[in-house]
C-alpha cells in the first residue's frame, strides 16, 4: 500500500521542515504530518491492507493521538496563550539545517554499525530513528519558547516510537510498551501545556512592561 | 559531433526565448489578463539589435567583452548538454564539471562587467548574485553527483541518458529530491521568483536585472539571449530527468523534451503568480535546502 523506504524519506524530509520553519503553527502542522507518517510507515510495515488487527489499532491509535489529539491540543494552548508566532531561535535557521546535515550524516554512519534484528523492513529505519531524535533534542536546545519544547520532545518520541518499530515484529510487548508511553506523553503534555506555558507567557509580557516603565522614567 | 546534436542545438538557439513568452502568457492568464504576445522576446531582440550601443566614459574593454564572454560561455556549456536523447555536441568523462564552471565563468564575466561601471547599484547586485549563486552551485554539482552515482558514469550523456522509467520506479524517492533541488536552483539562477523578481523597477531589491542597467542596444540583446539559453539549459537537465522519453524516433523525443520545457516554463509562470518573492535574508536557507535536498538524494543513491 504505501512504500516504507519513500515514508521514511518523507519523514527525513519532515525533520529537516522543523529545523527550518520559522512560525509555530506550521511546526504544529509538521509534527502531526509526522505522526500520520510513523502510523502509515506501521502499516507498511505489515504488507498494508492485510495486516493484522493488532498493526492496524497501533497504526490508527498512533494516527488519531499524534496527528489529530496532539495538534488540535497544541493549537488550542497557543490561542489560548495569545503569543506571537514565531520561533525565537538561539541557532539560526540557515545554521540548523546545516546542523541538520550533520546529524543526518552522523546517524547514516552509526545505522551502518549497529547490529540489527533480522527482517528489518528497510535499512534507513534506524537511522532516520536516530536522527528523528537527534532533530527532536536540537529543538529542545536550541529554541527559546516552551511550546516548541512541548514540540521538540514529540520529536524525540515519534524518534523512539520508530526504533520500535524495528522490533515490532518480534516483541509485541515492546509495541504496547511505547502506546502506553503515547498515553503517558498525552498526559505529561497537558501538565506542561497548562503550567509552564502559560506562566512562561506572563513572565514575557510581564518583563516587557517593566522596561517600558524604566525606559519612561 | 552529429548533425543530430548540431540540430539540437539550433532548436536551443531559436527557441529559447519562447520560454518567456510562456512564462509571461502564464502569468497574464492568472491575472486575468491578455499579455503579450508569445514572441515578445523575439520582438524585444531584434530591436535591440538594431539599436546603437551607449558606453559611459568610466568604463573600459571589460565592460564590453562582459556580454561576449557570458553569451560564449554558455553557449560552449549548451554544447555539453545532451538533449532529447541524442548525445551532446561535445562529450567526456566529468563534463559536468566543466558545465558548472562554464556557468560561472558567465557569472564570473556579467559580475565583471557591472563592477566595471562603478555604479555603486550594480556593485551591490553583482553581490547578491555572487551570494546567491555561491550557494546554488553546491546544490546543482550535488544534484549532477547524484545522478552520476546512479549512472556509474561520468559524462553527462550517459548521467542523462542512464535516467529512465526503470529508475524511477526504482529509486522514485532520491530522484524527486534531485529533480527537486535542480528546480530550485533552475529559479535561482534564472532569476525568477521567489530567489529574484524579474519584473521589479526598484534597484534596491534587483539582483540580476541591476547589473545589467548599464548594457544598452546589441550588448544588452546578448545578455538577454544568454539569459534565455542558460533557462533552456537548466530547464533541460529537470526536463531529462522529469521525462526520460527514449522512443529512438529523434521527432518523438525532441517533441517531448521541448513540451517538457514549455510545462516547465508554465510551471515558472504559476510559481510566480501564486507566491511572493522571499525576503533576501531568507533566500540563503532556500538554497542551502536545495543543496540538503540533493547531498540527502545523493546519500540515498549512493547507500540506501
Amino acid at each position: 500500500m504505501f512504500e516504507a523506504h519513500t515514508l521514511l524519506v518523507g519523514l527525513i524530509l519532515v525533520d529537516f521542515m522543523l529545523l527550518a520553519s520559522s512560525r509555530l503553527g506550521s511546526c504544529i502542522r509538521q509534527v502531526a504530518f509526522q505522526g500520520l507518517l510513523l502510523g502509515l510507515l506501521s502499516l507498511a510495515e505489515h504488507a498494508g491492507w492485510g495486516a493484522p488487527w493488532r498493526s492496524w489499532a497501533l497504526a490508527l491509535g498512533s494516527i488519531g493521538v499524534k496527528a489529530v489529539l496532539f495538534p488540535w491540543l497544541l493549537r488550542r494552548a497557543l490561542r489560548d496563550a495569545d503569543v506571537r508566532r514565531e520561533m525565537e531561535p538561539f541557532v539560526g535557521f540557515t545554521a540548523s539545517i546545516l546542523v541538520g546535515v550533520v546529524m543526518l550524516g552522523a546517524s547514516l554512519w552509526i545505522g551502518t554499525r549497529l547490529p540489527l534484528p533480522a527482517g528489518v523492513v528497510s535499512p534507513l529505519l534506524v537511522p532516520v530513528a536516530l536522527f528523528t531524535m537527534l532533530v527532536g533534542l536540537f529543538l529542545i536546545v536550541a529554541r527559546r519558547k516552551a511550546i516548541t519544547q512541548v514540540l521538540g520532545y514529540l520529536v524525540v518520541e515519534n524518534g523512539i516510537y520508530l526504533f520500535g518499530l524495528t522490533l515490532a515484529e518480534d516483541a509485541p510487548l515492546s509495541v504496547e510498551l511505547g502506546v502506553l508511553l503515547d498515553a503517558f506523553v498525552a498526559v505529561f503534555i497537558m501538565g506542561i501545556m497548562i503550567y509552564q506555558i502559560n506562566r512562561e507567557f506572563d513572565h514575557i509580557d510581564a518583563d516587557r512592561l517593566t522596561s517600558l516603565r524604566d525606559e519612561a522614567s | 559531433m552529429t548533425g543530430a546534436a548540431l540540430a539540437r542545438l539550433g532548436a536551443a538557439l531559436l527557441l529559447a526565448p519562447l520560454l518567456y513568452g510562456v512564462i509571461a502568457r502564464t502569468k497574464a492568464f492568472f491575472a486575468g489578463r491578455t499579455g503579450a504576445p508569445l514572441l515578445q522576446r523575439y520582438f524585444d531582440l531584434a530591436k535591440l539589435l538594431r539599436k546603437g550601443a551607449v558606453y559611459s566614459e568610466t568604463t573600459t574593454w571589460v565592460f564590453r567583452a562582459g556580454p561576449v564572454v557570458s553569451l560564449a560561455a554558455v553557449l560552449g556549456a549548451l554544447a555539453l548538454l545532451p538533449m532529447a536523447g541524442a548525445p551532446a555536441v561535445f562529450g567526456f568523462a566529468g563534463d559536468f564539471v566543466l558545465l558548472a564552471y562554464l556557468l560561472g565563468l558567465a557569472r564570473f564575466a556579467t559580475v565583471l562587467a557591472a563592477l566595471d561601471t562603478g555604479s555603486a547599484f550594480e556593485g551591490m547586485g553583482a553581490s547578491r548574485e555572487v551570494q546567491f549563486s555561491a550557494l546554488a552551485e553546491p546544490a546543482l554539482l550535488l544534484a549532477l553527483v547524484a545522478l552520476a552515482r546512479n549512472a556509474h558514469e561520468l559524462s553527462l550523456g550517459s548521467i542523462l541518458g542512464a535516467v529512465s522509467g526503470e529508475t524511477w520506479r526504482h529509486d522514485a524517492a532520491a530522484l524527486t529530491l534531485v529533480t527537486a533541488a535542480l528546480f530550485v536552483v533552475f529559479l535561482a539562477e534564472n532569476s525568477r521568483v521567489p530567489v529574484d523578481d524579474p519584473t521589479t523597477h526598484l534597484e534596491l531589491t534587483m539582483i540580476h536585472e541591476v547589473m545589467v542597467l548599464d548594457s544598452s542596444g546589441p550588448d544588452l540583446a546578448l545578455v538577454e539571449l544568454g539569459a534565455a539559453l542558460k533557462m533552456w539549459l537548466l530547464g533541460g537537465l529537470v526536463v531529462s530527468i522529469v521525462v526520460p522519453v527514449r522512443s529512438g524516433n529523434p521527432w518523438i523525443d525532441l517533441g517531448a523534451f521541448v513540451a517538457g520545457l514549455l510545462a516547465l516554463a508554465a510551471l515558472v509562470g504559476v510559481v510566480e503568480s501564486t507566491m511572493a518573492r522571499l525576503r533576501l535574508l531568507r533566500v540563503p536557507a532556500l538554497l542551502v535546502s536545495a543543496g540538503v535536498l540533493a547531498a540527502l538524494g545523493l546519500a540515498l543513491m549512493a547507500e540506501w
